[in-house]
């Protein structure tokens, strides 16, 4: 069924961290929380080594070695943490890239955070550049020189700054200006770069799950342990260094400026960075229509503009006289046209209006909550057998339609955060033996929340919840995606028993009770 | 969706991801290492910072032209601003290693050319010559510098221009 190699790769990746994570823990589902964690290990590790660290020519490095030797302990351990959290920052960013683009989450209304991410994984860069800079090196050598060759390629230094650096011109004060950018200027620059990142986005999380954190912390504190960061020899503008261990995560461009000249590894890295931003129009995909709010049938209650995953709906007055306080907004270029907002609404019950069409406070226009009704209705009766199960599945999960036989029928949603809670209970009602629902894997819906929206509905911890009437032993839920279908196969053969079980008790408890 | 049964194994499955994360953080962070310079080399690095001439000399203003002026923008020469571009070419052994004119930066013409070129060669004895144009109105070379030199295994010699001195020449040893 999977055509896409690089989706299959990544799913492949995701089977085996949920695997020996579990979905909660699985680092693909918080690689943004997990590089926040890191900035924080890079920001607490940096202040503390900014107190023994001498940034001046004559003092930096001998500083350093301080730190690294005389007090290894703290300060030297507090120095590995730095160097490879920031090594791991870059691994995580990566993958962050990687999954958002083999999962098509670049591009339609994704396109800003997309387009904020890529610059801003440059920015990580060059802060780690400063960094390497101030230890004042041979490395820290090679990289000022390299640096300076970059910058002179550009029209506004034209030369002047390698051959000051070349020809002794480095002063203390310009170590100054290193540690003012390293550790203020680029660090700020970042902080506004992700908080631009994250702009279109509700219910932003900042910390990973704490086990994570832990396993991650941990795990560094080892590597530091067992491979303390150190310095190459002392910087001496006299020499060339001979052989260099180079931070592959942070200073793969210099070794380009031995085979291509310094403009030439611009136009590389620029032109690398332009068809990684326009990804999102190199490869579109055509987007629904977004959520149209009626008026009519809307009380301003807000709980979709609590559940819409991207900010698109905002409160305001009542525009239309009626005697709620408020209504709801949609702004048609932040909807990602997932349709949580339209299961969200206590409107869209289908036991509303039976005989008519079924009008709810917000919906989408290519299905509305009547519609679903209408082929709940239709593939209940469509279906036979002793265990008649109704599938709801989402567009980017399993395809619901590989389970179709006799008594097993699915229905696409473009969520299944769209579905009604009421709409499970709709379908119990109508004859249904048992109600499951797919989606995204867990923890990982193609929408952010559609699917833990929906399982917190259905245990009562969101509103709309899933009344008490809505027996709870016929339905289930199982997040999957396209690998998934064995998976879920072998669980709706057991939901299959469990249902034939259950109706057996109930018949033979109608029978004892007559 | 599969997930590892055990807590034991899942923990044991944890701890390999974790393994294979720090490994390849230690790895990347420190290699492959790059030689950027071979044991038995050395550079010659040619940086420094220089204004060709200008192209034409200052001429002073006749009466008449002086009397059109207006009385505060009066002056006795009328200097040109553009300079000429500086020729260099350097010699290791009688070999070219480095040949190029540099056309003066600015709007107008009038800036000093910055010149940076950096070559790798065999440490040991060697030849160097030097030489640069700066001037239009001169045909050939009008710097010119030959000197025999001894530069170590990673050593940089760095050669620079001052406009008093001529070619100057630090590190290595005649």
């Amino acid at each position: 069924m999977l055509v896409n190699p690089v989706k299959r790769a990544y799913l492949a990746l995701e089977s085996w961290f949920n695997i020996s994570f579990g979905s909660e823990w699985n680092p693909l589902y918080h690689l943004g929380t997990l590089s926040f964690f890191l900035f924080w290990i890079i920001l607490v590790t940096g202040l503390y080594l900014f107190i023994p660290y001498h940034g001046s020519i004559a003092g930096a490095y001998a500083s350093m070695e301080y730190i690294t030797h005389e007090q290894w302990y703290v300060a030297g351990i507090m120095r590995s943490m730095h160097r490879y959290a920031s090594d791991a920052v870059v691994i995580t960013i990566l993958l962050h890239m990687f999954k958002e683009f083999a999962s098509g989450r670049f591009r339609g209304f994704r396109w800003f955070s997309w387009v904020t991410g890529v610059p801003t994984l440059w920015m990580v860069v060059t802060l780690g550049i400063t960094g390497y800079w101030l230890v004042w090196d041979e490395l820290a050598q090679y990289v000022a020189i390299g640096s300076a060759q970059l910058m002179d390629a550009l029209p506004i230094f034209s030369g002047a700054m390698t051959r000051n650096f070349v020809s002794g011109g480095m002063t203390d004060r310009f170590f100054i200006l290193i540690e003012f950018l390293h550790l203020l200027g680029q660090p700020m620059l970042l902080l506004f770069m992700l908080w631009l990142h994250v702009k279109r986005m509700s219910h932003v999380a900042i910390n990973p799950p704490r086990g994570l954190a832990m396993g991650t912390f941990f795990a560094l504190l080892a590597l530091s342990l067992y491979e303390p960061a150190l310095s190459h020899g002392p910087a001496n503008l006299d020499t060339v260094p001979r052989v260099l261990q180079i931070d592959w995560f942070y200073l793969n461009v210099y070794p380009l400026l031995e085979i291509w000249p310094a403009q030439q590894v611009w136009m590389f890295t620029t032109g690398l960075t332009v068809l990684l931003m326009a990804m999102p129009w190199l490869m579109p995909k055509k987007e629904g229509p977004a959520a149209v709010v009626d008026l009519e049938h809307c009380n301003g209650c807000g709980i979709c503009f609590e559940d819409c995953p991207f900010d698109a709906i905002t409160m305001q007055a009542r525009t239309d006289g009626a005697r709620y306080e408020n209504e709801v907004v949609v702004n048609p270029s932040l909807c990602a046209s997932c349709g949580i907002c339209a299961g969200s609404c206590p409107a869209s019950n289908p036991f509303r209006s039976s005989r008519e069409t079924l009008k709810t406070g917000i919906d989408m226009p290519q299905l509305p909550v009547d519609e679903m009704r209408r082929l709940t209705r239709e593939t209940v009766e469509s279906m036979s057998g002793h265990s008649r199960i109704i599938v709801f599945g989402c567009e980017h999960g399993l395809d619901v339609a590989r389970l179709d036989r006799e008594d097993t029928r699915g229905i696409k949603l473009i969520c299944s955060g769209m579905l009604p809670p009421t709409l499970v209970e709709y379908a119990l009602k109508q004859g249904a033996d048992g109600v499951m629902v797919t989606g995204c894997r867990e923890n990982d819906c193609f929408f952010r929340f559609g699917n833990s929206w929906t399982r917190k509905r259905f245990t009562g911890d969101r509103k709309p919840i899933l009344r008490a009437r809505a027996e709870r032993q016929r339905i289930r839920m199982h997040g999957a995606a396209e690998p998934d279908l064995r998976s879920v196969e072998a669980d709706l053969e057991a939901f299959r028993k469990h249902l034939v079980e259950l109706n057996q008790a109930t018949a033979s408890g109608k029978t004892g009770t007559e | 969706m599969v997930t590892a049964g055990s807590k034991p194994l899942r923990y044991l499955l944890q701890a390999i991801n974790y393994t294979v994360f720090m490994a390849m953080v230690w790895y990347f962070a420190t290699s492959p290492s790059v030689r950027i310079i071979a044991e038995d080399e050395a550079m010659i690095t040619i940086a420094f910072a220089h204004a060709g001439q200008l192209r034409e000399p200052c001429r002073l203003l006749t009466q008449e032209e002086l009397n059109a002026l207006p009385p505060n923008m009066r002056r006795i020469e009328d200097c040109p601003r553009e300079r000429s571009p500086v020729t260099i070419e350097a010699r290791l052994n009688d070999e070219v290693f480095y040949s190029a004119t540099l056309p003066p930066p600015g709007l107008f013409d009038d800036g000093g050319v910055d010149v940076f070129h950096r070559i790798k060669i065999p440490a040991g004895e060697h030849l160097l010559g030097l030489k640069m144009n700066d001037s239009v109105r001169i045909e050939g070379f009008n710097h010119e510098f030959e000197r025999q030199i001894k530069i170590d295994p990673a050593q940089i010699l760095l050669v620079s221009f001052k406009s008093d001195q001529g070619f100057v020449v630090n590190g290595g040893t005649e």
